[in-house]
This record gives C-alpha cells, sequence and structure tokens, in this order.
C-alpha cells in the first residue's frame, strides 16, 4: 500500500474532541452542574486514498463516536473540537446544510445493525434510491437502473429491490445497506462493524464483497471492529483506541508484530492465534474508565500491567516511536507526534 | 441475535405495527379480511356509514323540506304531529317534519364534526411531531400550551370562545366558527399521542441512517416519520370524530349552533326550547338524541376496532393473523419466516 502513501490523505482527522454534556447530576456532591462525557479525546490519524483504517477497541472506547463525529451526526449535546479534513475542507467548520452535501455523497456509511438501518416500512431498492435522488446525481429512471446495478454488485437479484427489509436474510441486509453506501459513489466508506451480527460464514462474504468493492473503486474504508481476526486481514493500518484516546497507530503488520503500547499488546494476547497456541487466554483485568469519571493521568493506567509512578498524573502524549508508528505510553521511547 | 428478552420484544412490537401498516396501506382487501372477522368494527362501520349515507341522500330519502310547513286537509298547519299522524316521525311545533330535519341535519351535525375533527387531527399531528422530533424548547413550548389546555375544561372554553367570537361581527358562518373551534382546541391528545411515539422512532437507526445520508429534516419527517406513524393517526381521527360530533352538539344544544342550518345538537335545543318534552312529543326529541347516539357510538367502535388493529401495544392475537396473511401476499414463505 505504500503506492497510495504519495496521495495527499483522503481524511485527516487532527486532535479531535467529542464532549458530550450530560444533564446534571441529581447529588448534591456534583456542584455546579454540568456533568461532561469526555467521549473523545484529542484523536488524530490520516485514511488515504483505497487505504483501509481499521478502528480497534472496546465497546465504548469511542470508535462509533469517532465516525459520527466525522459525519456529524451526533445529538445536540455533543461538543466536537479539533479539525477533521476531507481533502481540503474542514467538515467541522462547515454549516448543517453544506455538510448535507458531503454526507453520502462523498463519506458513506454502513452501519452496525442492518435490520435497524433499513426502514422497515420502505422497499429495499426505494431506500437505496433515496439517497441517489436526494443528492440530484440521477433522474428518476436512471436511478432505477443504477438500484439494479447497484444490487447485482452486492450479489442480489435486481428484482429483490421490490422486497421489504424482513423478507431479506440478515446476510442480504447488511448487503443491501452496502449497494446503498456506494449508491452515491463515495470515496469514503466507513463500516461501522459491518459483520457483528452476522455468522462466520455471512461474515466472510460481507468481507470478501467490502474487499472487492474497494479494489474495484479504489475506496478508501475506516473499518470498525472489535475482530482483530478481521483488523488483520482487511486493514492497511489500526488505530487502537482506550477510553476515547488514540493508545497506539500504525500499519497493521508493525502493530501486530511490535506492540508498544500495553494496552495493544494485552488485546494481541488475549486473543487466540493459530501458530502459537496457547490453554490460557490473556485478560485485562477490570473495566474500562468512565467517561465522566476519567483518571488524572494515564486513562488505561488503572489496568496496567506495567505502570509506573508517572502514569497516575500524566497523560501520554502521543509519540511517534518508529517512521509512521504512534503510541500513546510513557514507557514508549520517541518524539512527540505532530499532527 | 438481539440480546436481552425485553429488546427482542419491544422489537416484535414494533414490527408487527409497521407490518400492519404495509397492510394496511398495501391491501386493503387482506386488511378488509381481517377487519371482516371483528364483530364490533363492522358493527362501528355499519352505524358510521348509514349516517353517511344518511347525509349524502338526505334530499332522497325524504319528501318535504325541512323548513317546509306541513298542513292538513283544511291547510292548516300540523303542530306536534305524531308520526302516526304524519310522515315516519311526525312534526315539531312549527309543524316541520322531523325526519326530514333528522335527514339534512345529519350534513350538518356531520360536516361540523368530520372537519372539525380533521383540523383536530392534522394540527395534533403536526404538533405532535414538531414536538417530539425537534425537542428542546419547540417540544417544551408545544406541551406546555398543551398542558394548558388539558386542563382548562372543553366545553366552558368552547362555550366562551364561540360566544365571543360571534359577538365580534366578524362576518364568518357560526358553522365556521364551530368548526374552527373545536378543531382549533381538540388536538391536544393526538399531539401528546404522536410526540410520544415521534420520540421513540427518531431515535431508531433507519432515522441515522436518513440524516448520514444527507437528508434534511423535512426529508425525514415526511419520508420515514410520518408513515410510521400513520396507523396511530387514522385510528386516533376516528375517535377524535366521535368526540367532535358530541361537542358540536353539546354547543348546538346550548344554543350556539347556527338556527337557519339545524344540526342535530339545533334540534334538540328547539326541542327542549318550545317543551316538546311536557307536550310528550318523544318524536321531537328522540331521534336527534339516539342519532348522536348512533354516529359516536359507531366511530368508537370503529375506532377501538382500528386502533386495535393498527396499534399492537393493545394486543397480541392478531399476529398470526397478520403473519399468515404477509406470508400468502409475498408468495415467499421462507422469508415470511423472520417475522419471527
Amino acid at each position: 500500500m505504500h503506492s497510495t502513501l504519495a496521495d495527499s490523505p483522503l481524511l485527516r482527522v487532527r486532535h479531535l474532541s467529542t464532549h458530550f454534556i450530560l444533564p446534571a447530576d441529581a447529588s448534591p456532591a456534583a456542584g455546579d452542574g454540568k456533568r461532561v462525557a469526555r467521549a473523545l479525546e484529542d484523536v488524530s490519524f490520516d485514511v488515504y486514498p483505497g487505504q483501509t483504517v481499521g478502528l480497534v477497541g472496546e465497546s465504548g472506547c469511542g470508535k462509533t463516536t469517532t465516525l459520527m463525529s466525522v459525519m456529524r451526526l451526533l445529538p445536540a449535546t455533543a461538543r466536537l473540537s479539533g479539525q477533521v479534513f476531507f481533502k481540503e475542507t474542514n467538515l467541522l467548520a462547515l454549516d448543517e446544510k453544506s455538510m448535507r452535501g458531503y454526507r453520502w455523497k462523498d463519506i458513506a456509511i454502513v452501519f452496525q445493525g442492518a435490520m435497524n438501518a433499513l426502514n422497515p416500512v420502505m422497499k429495499v431498492g426505494e431506500q437505496i434510491r433515496e439517497a441517489i435522488l436526494l443528492h440530484n446525481l440521477l433522474e428518476r429512471d436512471q436511478a432505477e437502473a443504477r438500484v439494479a446495478e447497484l444490487l447485482e454488485m452486492v450479489g442480489i437479484p435486481k428484482e429483490r429491490g421490490g422486497q421489504y427489509p424482513f423478507q431479506y436474510s440478515g446476510g442480504m441486509r447488511q448487503r443491501a445497506m452496502i449497494a446503498m453506501a456506494l449508491a452515491c459513489s463515495p470515496s469514503l466508506l466507513f463500516a461501522d462493524e459491518p459483520t457483528t451480527a452476522l455468522d462466520v460464514m455471512v461474515q466472510a462474504q460481507v468481507l470478501e464483497l467490502l474487499k472487492n468493492i474497494q479494489k474495484a473503486l479504489r475506496l478508501a474504508i475506516v473499518l470498525v471492529t472489535h475482530d482483530l481476526g478481521v483488523v488483520a486481514e482487511m486493514c492497511d493500518m489500526v488505530v487502537v483506541m482506550y477510553g476515547g484516546k488514540v493508545a497506539e497507530y500504525g500499519p497493521v503488520d508493525v502493530i501486530y508484530n511490535a506492540p508498544q503500547h500495553p494496552y495493544t499488546q494485552r488485546l494481541l494476547e488475549s486473543f487466540p492465534d493459530l501458530v502459537r497456541p496457547t490453554d490460557m487466554l490473556a485478560s485485562i483485568p477490570g473495566t474500562p474508565p468512565r467517561l465522566t469519571e476519567l483518571p488524572p493521568g494515564c486513562r488505561f493506567e488503572p489496568r496496567c500491567h506495567a505502570r509506573i509512578d508517572k502514569c497516575k498524573t500524566e497523560s501520554p502524549p502521543l509519540l511517534e516511536v518508529a517512521d509512521g508508528h504512534f503510541a500513546a505510553c510513557h514507557l514508549c521511547l520517541g518524539t512527540k507526534a505532530r499532527f | 441475535m438481539i440480546g436481552g428478552k425485553s429488546r427482542v420484544l419491544c422489537g416484535i412490537r414494533v414490527r408487527q405495527m409497521q407490518e400492519s401498516w404495509l397492510l394496511f396501506k398495501r391491501n386493503l382487501s387482506d386488511f378488509w379480511k381481517t377487519f371482516r372477522r371483528n364483530r364490533m368494527g363492522l358493527i362501528g362501520a355499519f352505524l358510521v356509514s348509514t349516517a353517511l349515507l344518511l347525509a349524502i341522500f338526505a334530499p332522497l330519502l325524504t319528501t318535504i323540506l325541512p323548513k317546509e310547513t306541513v298542513r292538513d286537509a283544511n291547510g292548516r298547519a300540523l303542530t306536534f304531529a305524531s308520526p302516526a299522524v304524519h310522515g315516519p316521525l311526525g312534526t315539531d311545533d312549527a309543524g316541520h317534519d322531523v325526519w326530514s330535519q333528522l335527514a339534512f341535519g345529519a350534513r350538518i351535525s356531520l360536516t361540523v364534526g368530520f372537519l372539525a375533527g380533521f383540523i383536530a387531527m392534522f394540527v395534533g399531528s403536526l404538533l405532535g411531531i414538531l414536538a417530539g422530533y425537534f425537542g428542546g424548547w419547540v417540544d417544551n413550548l408545544i406541551m406546555r400550551i398543551t398542558d394548558v389546555l388539558l386542563v382548562i375544561p372543553d366545553l366552558p372554553l368552547m362555550l366562551v370562545l364561540v360566544a365571543t367570537i360571534r359577538q365580534l361581527d366578524l362576518k364568518i358562518s357560526p358553522l365556521t366558527v364551530l368548526i374552527l373551534v373545536i378543531g382549533l382546541l381538540y388536538w391536544t391528545s393526538t399531539a401528546r399521542l404522536v410526540r410520544s411515539q415521534v420520540l421513540s422512532i427518531k431515535e431508531r437507526q433507519f432515522v441515522a441512517r436518513a440524516r448520514a445520508i444527507g437528508a434534511g429534516h423535512a426529508h425525514i419527517i415526511r419520508k420515514h416519520i410520518l408513515p410510521q406513524i400513520m396507523p396511530l393517526i387514522v385510528a386516533n381521527t376516528v375517535l377524535i370524530l366521535s368526540t367532535a360530533i358530541l361537542i358540536e352538539s353539546g354547543l348546538a344544544f346550548l344554543g350556539l349552533g347556527d338556527p337557519t342550518q339545524p344540526s342535530w345538537g339545533t334540534m334538540l335545543n328547539f326541542a327542549f326550547d318550545r317543551n316538546a318534552i311536557s307536550n310528550g312529543a318523544w318524536w321531537f326529541y328522540l331521534p336527534p338524541g339516539l342519532a348522536i347516539v348512533w354516529v359516536s357510538l359507531g366511530c368508537v367502535l370503529l375506532g377501538n376496532v382500528l386502533e386495535e388493529m393498527l396499534n399492537p401495544r393493545l394486543t397480541g392475537h392478531h399476529l398470526e393473523g397478520e403473519a399468515s396473511v404477509i406470508q400468502a401476499s409475498s408468495g415467499e414463505a421462507a422469508h415470511a419466516q423472520h417475522l419471527g
């Protein structure tokens, strides 16, 4: 994928922070007021054309929030800061109306649960067409042909566009969602756990489909998952997130072979390995921190096996430990990342 | 596939509602088949449709206009003639045919009731959608107005309003005033109902998807929210109609109807004013009273059944029936299994 690195990045996320303003706590100890859930803090990464970037981490670590922040689809209680450049435009500085123009036409998203993301009382074909017509890309009759083409592309007979989502199987729904995502020929596709609710066979089909489509259309994909196997197979770059921050970020083979952050190390150890089978998989004790009560130092410190005194008080900056490989840990050596 | 029993149940309920709406929208004949099995609904439909037919064909069903005086062989007006003496329902104190008044009164009563009901439904749905969809201060404002209207007793408020507007000499026909006052005050329950549904629907993921494809608010409301709450609105409208007709009768009975265009309520008002009861002229006051009962009972029966069929929260028994109907209509038995 180094050939693609010559291009300029399609998406540059810079110091993205997302805070949710929560209603004031009822307990008197909360004091003056509004609680803030710091869902994302200082997230930076790049996506190049044709590249697949994996966002991995535990539930609630901010993977989906990152995607939603970029697309600006968060509820009104969210406060965003930082920059998100799509090509040269800072998406966070756009007004809602111009932002709508970017949605789906440039950045499309495949949602987690396809059943819920499809409107149950609209025909699938109609829902695919909806996006095309919304952006005035084609006339109505041409859009019809485009819908058929898209359905065929994901392996669904075009006649079935006239059916409702409940008449589809789980895998078909997910493929229909992918067809829908491709409707406006976006250059960037967000896939939010596209295979989570599917069984292994269908999962493999859907991933294969994504791969083929990516090759054919030179699509950039940001893949959110907690399946490290999927990441290894699909991704060029990995962003490991913990508690709303980037723990480690780098090329997939480097991250897998030489993880620098203790969290990444433990995460990889907790995943079964066919080459070196073990009796017991490692686990990370404890639970992720609550976003309203984050530890003052490193967010992973309470669960870290390698913590030092500094971790309790000081939040580690993102360090460039090797060329293009970043980790946020006091134990790592490197220069401060310049994003 | 989905964790948690309650979520599964909730999902089924929501899907049931959507599928029943599909059924309603796409396959009226199948809907009719399901509906036909319900005796209460059939009775309601019968009651409402006979009243509608009476109103529509009033000129054909009567031999004399309501304002014409019925005279005997000597040319004297027949006053308080019993049904035995004249026509199906006798005459009133001025010798006017009661049956004819009843038939033409149906036009007024039903027109006022239906128009007011539809206005109430429209206003209620619109405000409910706005409040539920946009939330925040819009929601607060609309719901506080709703609360205020809910705590003021309807009838006295409407009485005062109708009477006051009459005083203003606005050159609006009294019936229009009635329609507007009822319609613009009676939307509160619809608004609350619709709001609560919208609140839950707007959190669903396909609305997020609609936003993600770049849809604006108007598009989302029109294409994604409205179809989901339509069954609720349809069922609610029929129920609102009965209330609107009752309120119109109440106001007309209290003398706020249009004396030149008598509705059933106005007839009752006349009967009361002109001592029909002390004269024993039961044929003057019973028919309009029963007609009001007839229509509102019909609306309530019909509305309850529609609500039951379209809003699965109230019942579970129609699930099997609907599943099989969808299965049959889609012609794909295997995929209907996903109905679960």
